[in-house]
């Protein structure tokens, strides 16, 4: 056995996850680097992955936002994780997480530089990440004036997260792309 | 400082006699925030919160209610310790509350402590959300925790209000858990607690009767869930090709997926018209109609019985497939068939009505729906940008190629957005742009023309062959051909003419689609125009017929009476008898036909067009002069446009020719079926995804128009032939009748007591249609003018609320502008509270050296208090690094008033310590 009845329990507390399911991201953890991961994580081992295996998953692999995506939810803040932020970054991602909890998140990983704010040049590596470079900077930085001008609501020149969570509500497309089926 | 606070919080609540728990939750604001808290509640704390409230208002009923003074006192009791425990804590607990000013303090904070200052911010905000809702229930539940211990226990009422609500809140905090913005360890350890604690307490609780009810209750409410995840997956899993669906669209993106969507939707649809024609007239017909053979109608006549088993009838349904139940002719006139006198010709026409009625009603009920869901997310132009920033990359896209185009798409549709931006029209040549488009159309207008024209002539040829005795294969079915190749080569050919009219993509899009399904439209309406030319000619022809019909059968009965003299002549075999053309069979054979070709055309285009090209482009690859898949042949993409026009068209003939041919909507199931798998290898094999991905939910509906416009041009023939032509003398259900819908006069006369067939006949009357049809006409139009209202007035509570945001921004703007002001008053005022915590500062110094706590991180902490939520902003503006202060000293009076305040060791006291000193000793302090 991998884990203890008890451990699922809390997993399954824990997360948006059934047994099966977390048991299927286990394994995929595990195929990562069956070398590192033990079968069996009933004494916790102290076990992490670096960002490069993460980042490979064919999951995350074409995602402009990976290596942002594993430092948020990595314990390190560098994007390698342990079981736990595993377990953790697809929960988040997954279809059944609330609106504001993928909202709260989605802020942290656009906020690049990490100072609790959405500012200018935050927006300009999303959009540079976006679009691979393809837009000139006069159109970067008109499109990021345009973010700016139409979701701050208090007028400080940088998103907040309460800017950002007013803005993000109103998306359509929010729930239905911010979610990673694993 | 925390160790001392936490001493101070025990001995209260062990006053109270409870046991202090690490987590319990307290919120860092005044309890006025709590209110403006208007975050919404998730559904499973809603939930559980009610069941323990029942649960509660259960027990109390067992119990008198008198005790209510008792109650408020106590919860007056309650909230005044709580509110200590607030002072306090000032936080959750010691720990939480060391991490926050620790944070606060760092001049530079570390990554992982920003992220936890964050995680606090967020935890709190949770709580306190917690809170409010607790606060709902505090008054009953504490009630009920008073009335429940006011015998035998041991505790007092209050600790158990107070362990009632802690057991509760902990409740809420194990079901909101999995929501909580933390990471997993400290979910974990939270969780764990949390469990012990209810655990532990729910037993002292649940002592008395209730006990077993609850852990009953319990129980089930775990199987409860359980069952519903289970049943949530169950019915996933019921869903047909939901994986095969997702599959491609983790692949493609949403917008192939949503021509899937549709084909299974549509498969869906029919399934239900394939069973009503099925349920309904097929199978009754054969099973308790006149067999096979039994009458001419029945039996394959004597010229085509040679060739009636033939391998082609499985292509051009001659022959046996010709005389089977599948089509029109096979149907007899007998009003009541079988020992359940089943009417079969009505059956078969009301059948004819209610699969357009179903229809109808199915394709109109999903675009309404469509349309609420499109109108629920209402303002959309408030954000474009964005939304396109946030929200445009697709997390599911797990393919180098998808993510490649999704790449491009998101940069093109920001380059849109951009040109939409900018509006500074710099039309360079307008007469030029103008010139080409009308050429464009000049042109795609001749092609629609030429294919319509083309399709007429080969339909009329088509006649002349039919009439010939020897044709080969291409000549009976050019028809079937050309159209196909028209639907083919056609599509192209228009993109390519649509490049010169340079119009805006999505337009452009628009634009094609249009052309596409006016090409589609011209040919079915220019098939059906020469189809009524063969069924008037069919008519005349069936006229000779009758009479030959009828003399030659009184040529028969009267040879036979003569040659014989026995009483009856001997029947005629039926296959000799002499039998009119049957034109509603021949009208439904081509429609099968038509139906089946298009198949088959749509599977080698597939088949050669994306496969072997695929195989091709993929294995030459190795050994050509240039790059195959870069290059000029590559993959194929996968055309959603032609493929849900295809899909559509394809419907509308089912729709047509379902009258006359019963069996085709079960070929068309058939269809569905193997094209969903067929189409959705060939996909995922052989396909590159779209380059211009448009938005799923809005081009559904665009599709459910495009439907509901076919249905309604599908329903003008059927009902016309239905309405104006005499049905053939000698086949089908409605032989012998002048009209076919006399079957329900007949029904009625025949069926119904006399005063239906009066009310029937009043209602007929054209006297009262017309008011009936001028009523609706009224009411649509009412109906109408009463939802422009309500449009109308949308757009102007949307423009309401446009000015009331631009408004606020404003308004914030003015309160922005002074802010150097107020910022010298902050500047005042939080000297004053870091002063304030000064003295502590040399003690925690002692204590926890480790920790490093700083003076600013306590003024961190108090400004913290300031920032509400739509301060938010300039709340960071007054977190200021320490050194800045500096700058900006505070003025002597303020300091003054401590004269005890101890000085930072290692520094000289100075004759003005606030003013010379304030660096070096900061810096210190924040060392």
């Amino acid at each position: 056995t991998i884990f203890t009845p008890e451990q699922l329990d809390a997993y399954q507390d824990c997360t948006f996850f059934t047994r099966k399911e977390i048991l299927r991201l286990f394994y995929r953890y595990r195929d990562l680097a069956p070398q590192l991961v033990p079968l069996d994580y009933t004494d916790k081992p102290d076990v992490t992955l670096p960002y490069e295996l993460i980042g490979s998953m064919p999951e995350l692999k074409d995602n402009p936002f990976r290596q942002r995506i594993a430092e948020v939810f990595s314990e390190d803040g560098d994007g390698n994780m342990t079981l736990d932020d595993f377990l953790d970054m697809f929960s988040v991602l997954s279809e059944m997480a609330p609106r504001d909890l993928k909202a709260y998140y989605a802020f942290k990983i656009y906020d690049f530089n990490n100072d609790d704010y959405i500012c200018k040049s935050d927006l300009e590596k999303t959009v540079n990440k976006l679009t691979r470079n393809e837009l000139t900077p006069e159109e970067v930085s008109l499109v990021c004036d345009k973010v700016i001008y139409e979701a701050d609501v208090d007028n400080d020149g940088k998103l907040s997260l309460e800017d950002f969570q007013h803005m993000i509500v109103r998306a359509p497309d929010f729930l239905s792309t911010f979610h990673i089926r694993i | 400082m925390g160790k001392k606070k936490k001493c101070a919080l025990q001995v209260i609540m062990e006053d109270a006699g409870i046991e202090i728990d690490g987590q319990v939750e307290s919120d860092t604001e005044s309890e006025e925030d709590e209110v403006k808290d208007k975050a919404p509640k998730k559904q499973p704390l809603r939930e559980t919160g009610r069941a323990s409230r029942l649960e509660k208002e259960k027990q109390e009923k067992d119990k008198e209610e008198d005790k209510s003074k008792e109650e408020d006192s106590c919860s007056q009791q309650n909230r005044t310790s709580r509110r200590k425990n607030c002072q306090n804590k000032n936080g959750d607990g010691k720990k939480a509350g060391e991490e926050g000013s620790r944070q606060r303090g760092k001049k530079a904070p570390t990554k992982d402590q920003r992220e936890s200052e964050n995680k606090e911010r967020k935890t709190n905000k949770k709580e306190k959300e917690g809170e409010n809702k607790q606060k709902k229930d505090r008054k009953n539940s504490t009630s009920s925790a008073s009335s429940d211990s006011s015998g035998e226990e041991s505790l007092s009422e209050e600790e158990l209000a107070m362990l009632m609500e802690q057991v509760e809140q902990k409740k809420k905090l194990i079901s909101t858990m999995r929501s909580k913005p933390w990471r997993m360890v400290k979910k974990l350890s939270v969780l764990r607690e949390a469990q012990a604690f209810v655990e532990k307490f729910e037993g002292a609780l649940g002592k008395g009767k209730g006990k077993k009810l609850y852990a009953y209750k319990m129980i089930m409410a775990k199987k409860w869930v359980k069952f519903k995840r289970d049943f949530d997956n169950f019915k996933t899993q019921c869903i047909p090709w939901e994986m095969k669906i997702k599959e491609v669209e983790s692949h493609f993106g949403s917008s192939v997926a949503s021509y899937f969507i549709f084909l299974r939707w549509m498969y869906g649809v029919n399934l239900v018209l394939f069973g009503l024609i099925f349920g309904l007239v097929i199978i009754p017909e054969v099973l308790m109609g006149m067999p096979y053979g039994s009458m001419p109608r029945k039996t394959v006549p004597r010229a085509e019985q040679a060739t009636a088993m033939d391998f082609s009838v499985l292509w051009d349904f001659e022959g046996y497939i010709k005389y089977s139940a599948l089509f029109y002719g096979y149907y007899n006139n007998q009003r009541t068939i079988g020992w359940l006198k089943y009417r079969l010709p009505m059956a078969y026409f009301m059948v004819g009505i209610s699969v357009f009625g179903y229809s109808l009603m199915v394709v109109i009920r999903s675009m309404a729906r469509n349309a609420n869901q499109s109108t629920a997310d209402g303002d959309d132009d408030n954000f474009i940008f964005s939304w396109k920033m946030f929200t445009s990359w697709d997390y599911l896209i797990g393919n180098p190629e998808t993510a490649d185009n999704k790449f491009a798409s998101i940069t093109t549709s920001f380059k849109e957005s951009i040109v939409d931006e900018q509006e500074s029209n710099k039309d360079e040549n307008i007469h030029l742009r103008r010139f080409l488009r009308v050429l464009a159309n000049v042109l795609i207008i001749c092609c629609l023309c030429g294919s319509g024209y083309l399709i007429y002539f080969v339909v009329k040829r088509s006649q002349t062959f039919s009439k010939m005795q020897n044709v080969g294969w291409y000549e009976r079915n050019e028809v079937e051909i050309v159209m196909s190749l028209l639907g083919m080569f056609c599509p192209p050919l228009f993109e390519t003419i649509a490049a010169l009219e340079n119009y805006h993509p999505r337009i452009g899009l628009k634009w094609q689609l249009g052309r596409i399904f006016a090409l589609f439209l011209g040919n079915l309406y220019t098939f059906l125009l020469a189809l009524m030319d063969d069924v008037n000619e069919k008519l005349a022809e069936e006229d000779a017929v009758k009479n030959i019909t009828h003399w030659m059968l009184l040529g028969h009965h009267n040879s036979s009476a003569g040659n014989s003299s026995t009483a009856t002549p001997p029947p005629l075999d039926p296959a000799d008898v002499p039998r009119g053309p049957c034109w509603e069979t021949t009208v439904g054979i081509e429609f099968v036909r038509l139906t089946v070709s298009d198949i088959l055309v749509t599977y080698i285009t597939i088949l050669v067009g994306d496969f072997i090209r695929a195989c091709f482009v993929r294995f030459v690859n190795y050994c050509w002069c240039w790059d195959l898949e870069a290059g000029f042949p590559s993959y194929a993409e996968f055309d959603i446009s032609g493929n849900v026009l295809g899909l559509v068209f394809n419907q509308g003939m089912i729709w047509m020719g379902s009258f006359y041919a019963p069996g085709l909507v079960g070929i068309n199931v058939l269809r569905l079926l193997t094209s969903m798998y067929f189409q959705c290898w060939a996909v995922m094999s052989s396909n590159v995804p779209h380059e211009r991905v448009f938005k799923a939910s809005k081009s559904n509906n665009f599709y459910m128009g495009l439907l509901l416009l076919i249905l309604f041009l599908s329903l003008l023939p059927v009902a016309y032939t239905i309405m104006s032509l005499p049905p053939s003398f000698d086949c089908g259900p409605f032989s012998g009748k002048k009209r076919m819908y006399d079957v329900i006069q007949e029904t009625i006369e025949l069926d119904f007591p006399a005063f239906v067939a009066k009310i029937f006949s009043y209602v007929a009357n054209p006297g009262l249609i017309i008011p009936a049809i001028l009523l609706m006409v009224l009411a649509i139009y009412y109906l109408n003018a009463v939802s422009e209202a309500y449009q109308r007035a949308n757009a102007e509570l949307k423009k309401k609320m446009q000015m009331q945001r631009e408004e606020e921004k404003n308004k914030r703007n003015k309160a922005a502008t002074p802010n150097p002001m107020l910022q010298d008053l902050e500047d005042i005022l939080t000297p004053n509270t870091k002063s304030e915590s000064q003295p502590k500062q040399a003690e925690d110094k002692k204590t926890e050296s480790p920790t490093r706590i700083s003076p600013a991180g306590k003024q961190g902490n108090t400004t913290a208090l300031d920032r509400s939520p739509v301060t938010g902003g300039r709340g960071a503006a007054y977190t200021l690094p320490p050194h800045v202060f500096t700058t900006q000293p505070p003025p002597m009076g303020v300091w003054a008033p401590y004269p005890g305040q101890p000085r930072p060791r290692g520094h000289p006291l100075g004759p003005f310590p606030g003013r010379g000193r304030g660096r070096p000793r900061y810096s210190h302090a924040a060392r």
